[in-house]
C-alpha cells in the first residue's frame, strides 16, 4: 500500500536529521500560522495562488528563491563548519549527512534558488520592459511556477521523510544507480529535477514567444533593452538545453525503476553517456543563469551612471555569441575522462573563446560608467562588486579551460572556488541587484538603502574570505567534498573560509532586516511616480505596483532607452484621448492543482507507491483536459474601469513629490546636454 | 591575461572615484554610447590574447597528454591500478606482485599506469606528481608519471565515491635507486598472501582505511579480467581474458 515507505523513514535515527526535519516542519507550520494569524487565507488563495498575473507569479518565484537561498545557505554553513573542524577528527557531521548536504546545497542553489529567482525577475520585468500586458501564455506561466515549487517541495520534504541524495548535484552514475544507491535519496533528487525541469522548459518557451510576439509597437529587436535581450537568448538556451537534462535524468530514473542499463557498469551500460548529456545541459545552464544577470547589470549600470549604455550593439552581439558558444564547451567538465588530446584541445579552445564576448561586456559596463554621474545605490554597489570580482573568476575559468591545468585542478577546491567566483558575483549579485532595483516597481516603495549597502559589504567581504582560501587549497591538492582530512596545512585556510561563510550569513541577515525595516517604514519610502530611479526603460513608465494590465495604452517605442526618450520628448505620462477594454486572464486554481499533483506524483514514485502515482498523474491529465475545454479564460476590464484606475494614478502623481534621482546631480536636464558631441 | 584583468581593476577604481555623482568637476557625457576605436580595442585585444593562448593550448595539451609515454627511450615501470570502495589496488604485472594502498617506484624512471575501477567512477591522482584521470568500470584509462626526485607523495581518489571517500588515499614512494625498489619488491615477495580470484573478491568488497597489504603473487591477467567481467553476465572473473585492450 505504501510502497517502501515505512516508519523508519522518519528522521529519528540521528539528532542532526531530526533537527533538520524539525526546522523544516516548524518553518512550514509558521507560514501556515502567520497566514491564519493575519486572516490572509482568502488573499493568499484567491489573489495569489490562483493568479495568472505575470507580476504576481514573478513575486512568488522570488519568494520561493529567497526561502531556498536560506536553506541552501544553511547547507553551505554546515559544510564550512564541518571542514573547519574535521582535521584528524570526524567533526560533527557523519559522512552520510555531509554527503547529503553537499548534494542538496548544489541542487537547491542551482535548481531552486537561481532558477526561480531568474524566472521571477524575468516574469515581473520583461513583459513591462517590452511594453506588453502579460506573457504570451499566462496559464502555462503559472503551471511552470507550480511545477518548480513542486520540485522544491520534494527537496524540502526529503529532510523530513527519508533521505536526500548523496550523489552530488550532478548525480553521476553508476554511483547514483540503483546498485550503489538503492535508497530513496537519488530518487528525490531525480524527480525534483525532472519536475522542475519541465517547468523551466515551458518557461523558456513562454519567454521566447512573449519577446517575439508581444513587443509594443515600434520596439524592433534592436530597440529592446539589454535585459530583454539576455532573456531572449536565455530562453533559447532553456528550450534547447533542458531537454538534455530531462533525457539524462529520465533514463537514469528508468535505470533505477525498471532495471534497464543505460548508465550502469554492466550489461552494456555506460556512464559516459550520462555525463555527456548532463553537461550538454549543464554548461548552457550556467549561461541561462548568468545572462539575465548580465542584463540586470546592464540596466543598473546605465541607470545609476545616469548615462546611455555604452556599446549596446556590442553587448547584444556578445550575448548572442555567448549563447551560441555555450553549446560547444560541455566537454571541459570532463577533460579527465580520457578524451584524446585533439578533442580536449578543441573544447579547451572553444571555452577560452567565451572569454572574449564576456570581456567585451565587462569593458562596455566600465565604459558606461566613464563620464557618467554614478549614484551608489545598493544595486550599483552589487554591480561594481561584480565587475571587480567576476574577472577573477573569469581568469580562473580560462586557466581551467587549459586541459593540462585542468588535469591538475579538476575535482579540487580550486574548481569549487572558480564556479562560486563566477556564480556568486555573476549570478547572485546580479539577481540581488535586480531585486533591489525593481522592488519599488513591484511593491510601490523602496528598500532600505543602508541595510542594502550593509548586506553588500557583508556579501563581498564574506565572499573573498570564503573562496580565496579555496583557490589556495586547490593548489595544495585538496579534493572537493572531503568530509574529513588529515593534512594539517589545510585547516587554517578552511577556518578562514568558515569565517567568510559566517560573514555571508550576516549578509543574508542584512537582507532579511532590510526587508522587514523597509516594510515597517514603507510610508516614508513610497514611490508614487512609478519611476524611482529616473529610469530609462519602459517598465518605469507603469505605476508602482503596476496595474493589472501594465499599460492602459500600449506605448510607442522610438529608441533603446524608450522611456528616457519619452520623458525627454515630453510625451511620457500623457493622458490618452480614450481608453479601451482590456482582456485579462481569469484566475484559476488549475496550475496550482497541477503543481500539487506533480508533487504527489514525485513523492509517490520516490517511494514506489504506484497507485498514488497513477492517481496523481490522472489528476494532472484531467486538470489539463478541463482547462482545454474552458472557453472563458479571460475577463474583460471595461474601458471605464481602466479610466478610473488611470485617473487615480494621474492624481496621485500630481500630488507626489519628484523622486530624488530626478533632482540628483546628474539628472540630464538642459545643463548637461551640452557636455556631449 | 593580465593585460585584460589589470585594466579592469584600474578602470573600476578610477571611474568609480572620478565619476562619483558628487564630483561636479568630472565631465559628464550622458549620451556617450559608442566610439568605434574602443569597440575594436575591446573585441580585438581579448581575441588576440585568446588566439595566442589557443596556439599554446593546442601544443601544451598534446605535449602533456597523459596517454603519451614520457620518454619512449626508457622502458617504463608498468603498474595496473584498480579503484575499489574505498581503496586502491596496484598490480605490478612484470614483478608479479600486488599492493593495496601503497605505490612504490624508482625515481627517474617513468611510470606507466593502466587504470580501471571495479566500482563507481573514481579519479586517480597524485597531486605532487601530475594530473588526474578517471577510473571507470569496464574501461581502461592511462596515465604516465615521472618522479624527478625521490620522495614520498600523497595520492588518492579525487572523484566523490561514497561514504569512505575521504579516506580513500595511498602513499606513493619514489625510491632513490632501482636497487631500493628491487628491495621493496623482495619485501612484497616475502608476503604469504597471494592475490587469486577468491582473495580478490574478498578484497573488492567495500572497506575503509585498509592498511597497506602485500601480495607475493597475482593471478595472471587479473587486471584485464576485472575489466572484462563488466562486459559479460557479471561473473567472468574466473575466465582468463589476457592480452586484450578493452575500451582502448
Amino acid at each position: 500500500m505504501l510502497g517502501r515507505l515505512t516508519i523508519d523513514a522518519l528522521p529519528f535515527y540521528s539528532a542532526i536529521a531530526a533537527g533538520g526535519a524539525a526546522v523544516t516542519v516548524l518553518g512550514a507550520l509558521s507560514v501556515v500560522g502567520l497566514i491564519t494569524y493575519f486572516r490572509a487565507w482568502r488573499i493568499v488563495l484567491f489573489d495569489w495562488v490562483s493568479s495568472l498575473d505575470h507580476k504576481k507569479i514573478g513575486i512568488m518565484y522570488v519568494m520561493l528563491a529567497l526561502v531556498m537561498l536560506m536553506r541552501g545557505f544553511i547547507d553551505a554553513a554546515m559544510m564550512r563548519s564541518q571542514q573547519a573542524i574535521a582535521f584528524r577528527s570526524d567533526g560533527y557531521l557523519p559522512a552520510e549527512h555531509f554527503d547529503q548536504i553537499f548534494s542538496s546545497h548544489g541542487t537547491i542553489m542551482i535548481f531552486f534558488m537561481a532558477m526561480p529567482f531568474l524566472s521571477g525577475l524575468i516574469n515581473h520585468i520583461m513583459p513591462q520592459q517590452i511594453g506588453a500586458r502579460d506573457v504570451a501564455f499566462p496559464f502555462m506561466n503559472a503551471v511552470s511556477l507550480w511545477l518548480t515549487a513542486a520540485g522544491a517541495g520534494l527537496v524540502l520534504i526529503s529532510l523530513v521523510i527519508g533521505k536526500f541524495s548523496t550523489a552530488g548535484w550532478t548525480g553521476y552514475p553508476p554511483y547514483s544507480g540503483i546498485e550503489y544507491n538503492p535508497g530513496v535519496g537519488v530518487d528525490y533528487w531525480l524527480w525534483a529535477v525532472l519536475i522542475a525541469g519541465v517547468g523551466s522548459t515551458m518557461s523558456g518557451i513562454n519567454f521566447l514567444v512573449t519577446i517575439l510576439k508581444c513587443r509594443a509597437p515600434g520596439m524592433h529587436l534592436f530597440r529592446m533593452p539589454l535585459f530583454s535581450w539576455t532573456v531572449l537568448v536565455t530562453s533559447v538556451l532553456m528550450i534547447f538545453a533542458f531537454p538534455a537534462l530531462t533525457v539524462a535524468c529520465g533514463l537514469l530514473a528508468v535505470d533505477r525503476i525498471f532495471g534497464t542499463h543505460f548508465f550502469t557498469n554492466a550489461m552494456g551500460g555506460n556512464m559516459m553517456h550520462y555525463i555527456n548529456l548532463f553537461w550538454l545541459w549543464g554548461h548552457p545552464e550556467v549561461y541561462i543563469l548568468i545572462l539575465p544577470a548580465f542584463g540586470v547589470f546592464s540596466e543598473v549600470v546605465a541607470t545609476f551612471s545616469q548615462k546611455r549604455l555604452f556599446g549596446y550593439t556590442s553587448l547584444v552581439l556578445a550575448t548572442m555569441a555567448i549563447g551560441l558558444l555555450s553549446f560547444t564547451v560541455w566537454l571541459h567538465h570532463f577533460f579527465t575522462m580520457g578524451p584524446s588530446a585533439d578533442v580536449n584541445s578543441f573544447f579547451g579552445i572553444m571555452t577560452t573563446i567565451i572569454a572574449v564576448p564576456t570581456g567585451v561586456k565587462v569593458f562596455d559596463w566600465l565604459l558606461t560608467m566613464y563620464r557618467g554621474r554614478i549614484i551608489f545605490k545598493p544595486p550599483m554597489l552589487f554591480t561594481i562588486g561584480f565587475l571587480v570580482t567576476f574577472v577573477i573568476g573569469g581568469l580562473s575559468g580560462v586557466l581551467l579551460a587549459l586541459p593540462p591545468v585542468d588535469y591538475a585542478m579538476h575535482n579540487t577546491t580550486f574548481l569549487v572556488a572558480h564556479f562560486h567566483n563566477t556564480i556568486i558575483p555573476g549570478v547572485l549579485f546580479g539577481y540581488l541587484a535586480g531585486y533591489m532595483f525593481w522592488f519599488p516597481k513591484a511593491f510601490g516603495f523602496k528598500l532600505n538603502e543602508t541595510w542594502g549597502a550593509r548586506s553588500f559589504w557583508c556579501w563581498i567581504i564574506g565572499f573573498y574570505l570564503a573562496f580565496m582560501p579555496l583557490y589556495v587549497l586547490g593548489l595544495m591538492g585538496m579534493p572537493r567534498r572531503m568530509e574529513h582530512y588529515d593534512i594539517a596545512a589545510w585547516q587554517p585556510h578552511l577556518i578562514v573560509a568558515a569565517v567568510g561563510a559566517f560573514i555571508i550569513f550576516l549578509g543574508i541577515v542584512c537582507l532579511a532586516i532590510q526587508l522587514v525595516v523597509s516594510i515597517r517604514d514603507r510610508a516614508n519610502a513610497r514611490d508614487l511616480t512609478g519611476d524611482p530611479w529616473n529610469g530609462r526603460t519602459l517598465e518605469w513608465a507603469t505605476s508602482s505596483p503596476p496595474a493589472l494590465y501594465n499599460f492602459a495604452i500600449l506605448p510607442n517605442v522610438q529608441s533603446v532607452d524608450a522611456f528616457w526618450d519619452m520623458k525627454h520628448r515630453g510625451v511620457a505620462y500623457q493622458r490618452p484621448e480614450r481608453y479601451v477594454d482590456i482582456a485579462l486572464p481569469k484566475n484559476t486554481f488549475i496550475p496550482a492543482t497541477v503543481g500539487g499533483a506533480a508533487f504527489v506524483f514525485g513523492f509517490a514514485v520516490v517511494w514506489y507507491i504506484w497507485w498514488l502515482a497513477a492517481v496523481a498523474f490522472a489528476v494532472i491529465l484531467v486538470a489539463i483536459i478541463i482547462r482545454s475545454s474552458d472557453d472563458e479564460t479571460e475577463v474583460i476590464l471595461p474601458a471605464i474601469e481602466v479610466k478610473a484606475i488611470e485617473e487615480a494614478r494621474f492624481r496621485e502623481m500630481e500630488a507626489a513629490s519628484k523622486n530624488e534621482m530626478a533632482s540628483d546631480p546628474g539628472f540630464a536636464g538642459e545643463s548637461v546636454l551640452e557636455a556631449t558631441s | 591575461m593580465m593585460i585584460v584583468i589589470v585594466p579592469v581593476f584600474i578602470m573600476a577604481a578610477l571611474f568609480t572615484w572620478r565619476y562619483r555623482g558628487t564630483n561636479r568637476n568630472a565631465r559628464y557625457a550622458p549620451n556617450l554610447a559608442y566610439y568605434w576605436p574602443v569597440e575594436i580595442l575591446i573585441w580585438g585585444v581579448p581575441a588576440g590574447i585568446i588566439f595566442w593562448l589557443g596556439l599554446h593550448l593546442w601544443s601544451a595539451t598534446h605535449r602533456l597528454d597523459p596517454y603519451k609515454p614520457i620518454d619512449p627511450e626508457v622502458p617504463p615501470l608498468r603498474v595496473e591500478a584498480v579503484a575499489q570502495d574505498w581503496k586502491w589496488l596496484f598490480i605490478y604485472p612484470e614483478q608479479d606482485i600486488a599492493v593495496v594502498n601503497e605505490l612504490v617506484f624508482p625515481a627517474g624512471r617513468p611510470l606507466a599506469l593502466r587504470i580501471t575501477s571495479d566500482t563507481v567512477m573514481n579519479s586517480f591522482m597524485i597531486p605532487g606528481l601530475g594530473g588526474q584521470i578517471y577510473a571507470m568500470a569496464g574501461m581502461q584509462t592511462r596515465l604516465h608519471l615521472l618522479a624527478d626526485e625521490p620522495g614520498e607523495f600523497w595520492g588518492r581518489n579525487v572523484q566523490y565515491s561514497g561514504r569512505g571517500f575521504a579516506d580513500q588515499q595511498f602513499r606513493a614512494i619514489a625510491t632513490t635507486t632501482e636497487g631500493e625498489f628491487g628491495a621493496w619488491v623482495e619485501k612484497v615477495k616475502a608476503s604469504t598472501q597471494m592475490l587469486d580470484a577468491t582473495t580478490y573478491e574478498q578484497l573488492a568488497k567495500p572497506s575503509v582505511k585498509v592498511p597497506v597489504t602485500y601480495y607475493s603473487g597475482v593471478q595472471p591477467g587479473l587486471f584485464d579480467s576485472i575489466i572484462a567481467k563488466w562486459h559479460g553476465d557479471g561473473n567472468h572473473l574466473h575466465a582468463q581474458v589476457t592480452g586484450t585492450e578493452q575500451a582502448r
